[in-house]
């Protein structure tokens, strides 16, 4: 035994969680990192394209280890083929994974992905946190709910997982000390308190939000798309944090027409524009379904403001008749490849109410930026 | 493994260790760990069971394991350079399978203990590695995770860039003038000259600091950096001490490959195996020397220049008699002289030749345009390819040009520019950390397309201009 110059042995690494600790490092600064890019995020296509309710799989760039390194396109490699190799032969191209074996003497092209698994729930939690409706008021009649949960109350009857310890043992320490023999703290079942919880429904003012949309044929694909995408948020940020907002879908091209959710995120139109149309239709439907003395009022239009020109003089003042009866009036032009600089936008500069934003998008990044500044809470109301 | 299993395994040793004796290796003893796949892959992404937590480590332990779930690749074990020489072996693996791999470890720990690059390697570097584990944690514990992160993730990011031969070319001589023109007597002879001002010394501000440009980075951060406290000195140390005894692995990669296969062939040869050993063994010897597309298999082309060495000086040509007078018979001694005297780098350009490279198919490659294309295939210029891939390690050469750049203690770096432009984005990316550690501004000297270019980071943002 003495002149074994090795030993075997087999421990029991069950507990070794070494790896999968610095993997959750790694995972959160994954997920420090989504939160910093959420402007690339937002419009990702497989989101807003997606039910909203399955997990979607994102894929980012795992976290970069930045070091001096030579420039990998410029670089010349070795590699091995199986015989009369000549120049000019083609080994792969681009997206296509090298089948290379363990690591070579050269680094391995190709690049790092890695995919996030997350839910469309923990994404919109992470864009929803400073989002709020602005310039709340309150209203005559109030149907706007917002739900907590607050323990306040303890019983002796609950859910063992709701089970308050600290008086738990405090009563065992009663009743054992009552018997005559203190100190002791046998628990017996009529000794357990439970944490139990109230539901607090706070009534906050009525809500409604216009949701605008041009569909004419000047919106190509890509402003469509943006425009969706903001809506797509839009609605999701405020069924999530508000229970009864109700929200009306118009959308116009020289005429505008109420159209529901399904509807309004599918359909594609065509004609010009004459966005005096929807005006029209939000300011009848204010009038008719939704007093201003009973509700907050949001509208928010996207278009691409290539307006029929004759109609931009009404359509400033139906937005000043709005901006009469609404909290904020929101209005987004999306800089699309036909861009036209006399655009309503240029129109609607002239307005100088606080309660009037306006945003430029120019590409899918933009959509975030616009999100924050139509939904500043806490009733600040920005001028862009 | 069973523990019936693990009997066989251990009378298997037995041979193995014998008969690598036999051949003529010499090793450590040592220490066979079984351990499941989890924990191989935890190892292989630390390089060390005992290295301290980073994220990164994570990230490619990770990507290792989900390798080895969808069955991409595999490790079969992993040894370290250490006395005794530890080895930890997959669990899951065969009985035959861990004979071989047995028998490649028993190689690599030669190799380990005889190739002289290896010579200034701790070989109880495994504890050293726990102590600076523990140290890392306590700071943890004292500055709180984000503090360390940062520091560590900045001296990860130039951890390469440290001074393998840091003892080679460096000749003793007192860099004092004073003391040579003016030896002293007595210890207090100094007391003599109190108060007579040294004319030789020159006003610290106009010296050149390093007056030699030094090429390590880590070093020369932890000794001068102004505003680090020690235990941010103690991580950059930490950081070069496991770089240092790392790197001889990254410069030995083929050739240790090469040397390990060769003798888990021989070995596995010579020792009685069954017939259905016998067809496991050579499917599992077949796809350790599988050879890469993207890249060269250190394994296979490793071993075929061991083997190629061998025959040529054991049955010289009659060329080879008369130029260079080899007597042949010489084989053996020659392999197990070049396994101590030489590295990758010595050993591809000696040795890789014109027949081996034709034979084994070796080629230059690159991006052109979006494809990956095959551009040369002539020998010499495939040789002079695999060297510049491996000259450094692999990374750029970057040297420290002053440390105290306009008299106002900013860093000026540059880059030996051979012929490879830098990755600009990463670049860009990587100069934060040196400024995170240097705690002034950092310049940074390279190429681009033969027009040489400054970068500068002032801890705000990058600035680049034309020299």
């Amino acid at each position: 035994m003495f002149d074994k110059t090795f030993i075997v042995s087999k421990d029991d690494w069950s507990l070794h969680r070494k790896g999968h600790i610095d993997q959750q490092r790694h995972m959160e600064k994954v997920k420090e990192a989504i939160k910093k890019n959420l402007a690339d995020i937002v419009a990702e296509e497989s989101i807003i394209m997606s039910d909203g309710k399955k997990i979607i799989k994102l894929p980012i760039k795992s976290l970069e280890e930045y070091h001096f390194r030579y420039n990998q396109n410029k670089q010349k490699n070795v590699g091995q083929g199986d015989g009369n190799t000549k120049p000019g032969d083609v080994l792969g191209s681009e997206g296509g994974k090298g089948s290379g074996n363990g690591p070579g003497a050269g680094s391995e092209p190709g690049v790092d992905y890695y995919e996030a698994e997350i839910t469309v729930d923990e994404l919109a939690e992470l864009i929803f946190e400073d989002l709020g409706l602005p310039n709340l008021q309150e209203k005559r009649q109030q149907e706007l709910t917002t739900e907590s949960y607050q323990f306040k109350d303890v019983r002796k009857k609950g859910i063992m997982g709701n089970i308050d310890k600290r008086r738990t043992i405090i009563e065992s320490i009663k009743r054992n000390s009552r018997c005559g023999n203190p100190g002791q703290t046998i628990i017996y079942p009529e000794d357990l308190r439970f944490k139990t919880w109230d539901e607090d429904i706070r009534y906050q003012s009525n809500a409604v939000v216009i949701a605008m949309m041009d569909t004419s044929g000047s919106m190509g694909a890509f402003e469509k798309y943006i425009a969706r995408s903001f809506f797509f948020w839009m609605v999701r940020f405020l069924r999530t944090k508000y229970q009864n907002v109700n929200i009306v879908f118009l959308a116009h091209h020289t005429e505008a027409k109420e159209v529901n959710e399904r509807e309004f995120f599918t359909k594609g139109e065509s004609g010009g524009t004459r966005c005096s149309s929807v005006y029209d239709l939000a300011l009848k439907i204010i009038a008719t379904r939704y007093n201003p003395d009973d509700y907050n009022i949001y509208p928010f239009h996207f278009s691409d403001g290539d307006n029929l020109p004759s109609d931009n003089e009404k359509c400033l003042v139906l937005v000043q008749k709005l901006l009469q009866v609404c909290n904020v009036f929101g209005y987004g032009e999306i800089e699309g490849l036909y861009y036209n600089s006399s655009s309503l936008m240029s129109i609607y500069r002239k307005l100088r109410d606080p309660k009037f934003t306006s945003v430029l998008i120019k590409d899918k990044t933009g959509v975030y930026p616009a999100l924050k500044a139509f939904f500043k809470p806490q009733g600040k109301v920005m001028n862009m | 493994m069973t523990p019936e299993e693990i009997k066989e395994f251990e009378k298997a040793l037995d041979k193995i260790s014998a008969k690598a004796k036999e051949f003529g290796l010499d090793f450590y003893d040592m220490r066979f760990e079984i351990c499941p796949a989890e924990i191989i892959y935890t190892f292989g992404a630390y390089g060390m069971p005992t290295r301290y937590s980073h994220w990164s480590f994570g990230k490619s332990f990770h990507r290792m394991k989900t390798q080895y779930d969808y069955n991409l690749s595999r490790i079969y074990e992993l040894v370290i350079n250490s006395d005794p020489c530890y080895a930890f072996l997959l669990d899951g693996n065969s009985v035959i399978q861990n004979k071989l791999v047995a028998a490649h470890v028993y190689a690599h720990c030669d190799f380990f203990k005889n190739n002289k690059w290896f010579r200034h390697t701790s070989k109880k570097m495994v504890e050293s590695m726990a102590r600076s584990a523990e140290r890392i944690k306590e700071y943890e514990f004292k500055y709180g995770r984000a503090m360390i992160e940062e520091v560590l993730d900045a001296a990860m990011a130039i951890q390469e860039h440290i001074e393998p031969r840091h003892d080679l070319g460096i000749i003793r001589k007192p860099t004092d003038d004073r003391e040579r023109t003016r030896p002293d007597e007595t210890p207090y002879d100094d007391l003599w000259n109190i108060g007579i001002k040294t004319p030789e010394e020159p006003p610290s501000k106009t010296r050149k600091f390093p007056l030699k440009p030094e090429k390590d980075l880590l070093k020369f951060l932890a000794v001068h950096a102004k505003e680090l406290d020690d235990w941010e000195r103690d991580i950059l140390f930490i950081v070069r001490d496991e770089m240092l005894y790392l790197w001889p692995q990254i410069e030995t990669k083929i050739m240790n490959e090469g040397w390990a296969t060769l003798w888990h062939s021989r070995i596995m040869r010579d020792i009685q195996l069954s017939e259905n050993e016998t067809i496991e063994f050579a499917k599992m010897h077949s796809g350790v020397i599988m050879p890469g597309i993207m890249g060269i298999n250190p394994y296979f082309v490793g071993l075929k220049i061991w083997e190629d060495i061998e025959k040529r000086w054991d049955k010289p040509t009659r060329e080879e008699k008369e130029k260079y007078g080899r007597p042949g018979g010489q084989g053996r001694e020659k392999i197990f002289e070049i396994r101590e005297t030489e590295n990758d780098i010595s050993f591809i350009r000696n040795y890789l030749t014109k027949e081996l490279v034709e034979e084994l198919d070796l080629y230059l490659f690159q991006k052109v345009y979006t494809k990956w294309q095959v551009i040369d295939t002539e020998w010499e210029r495939v040789r002079e390819g695999l060297l510049t891939l491996l000259t450094n390690g692999g990374f750029p050469h970057i040297i420290i040009e002053d440390g105290n750049y306009n008299r106002t203690g900013d860093l000026y770096l540059r880059h030996c520019h051979e012929g490879r432009d830098l990755d600009l984005f990463y670049l860009e990316k990587t100069l934060p950390s040196v400024f995170r550690l240097w705690g002034r501004p950092v310049n940074f000297e390279t190429s681009v397309d033969e027009k040489k270019i400054l970068y500068t980071y002032n801890g705000e943002k990058i600035q680049k201009r034309t020299l």
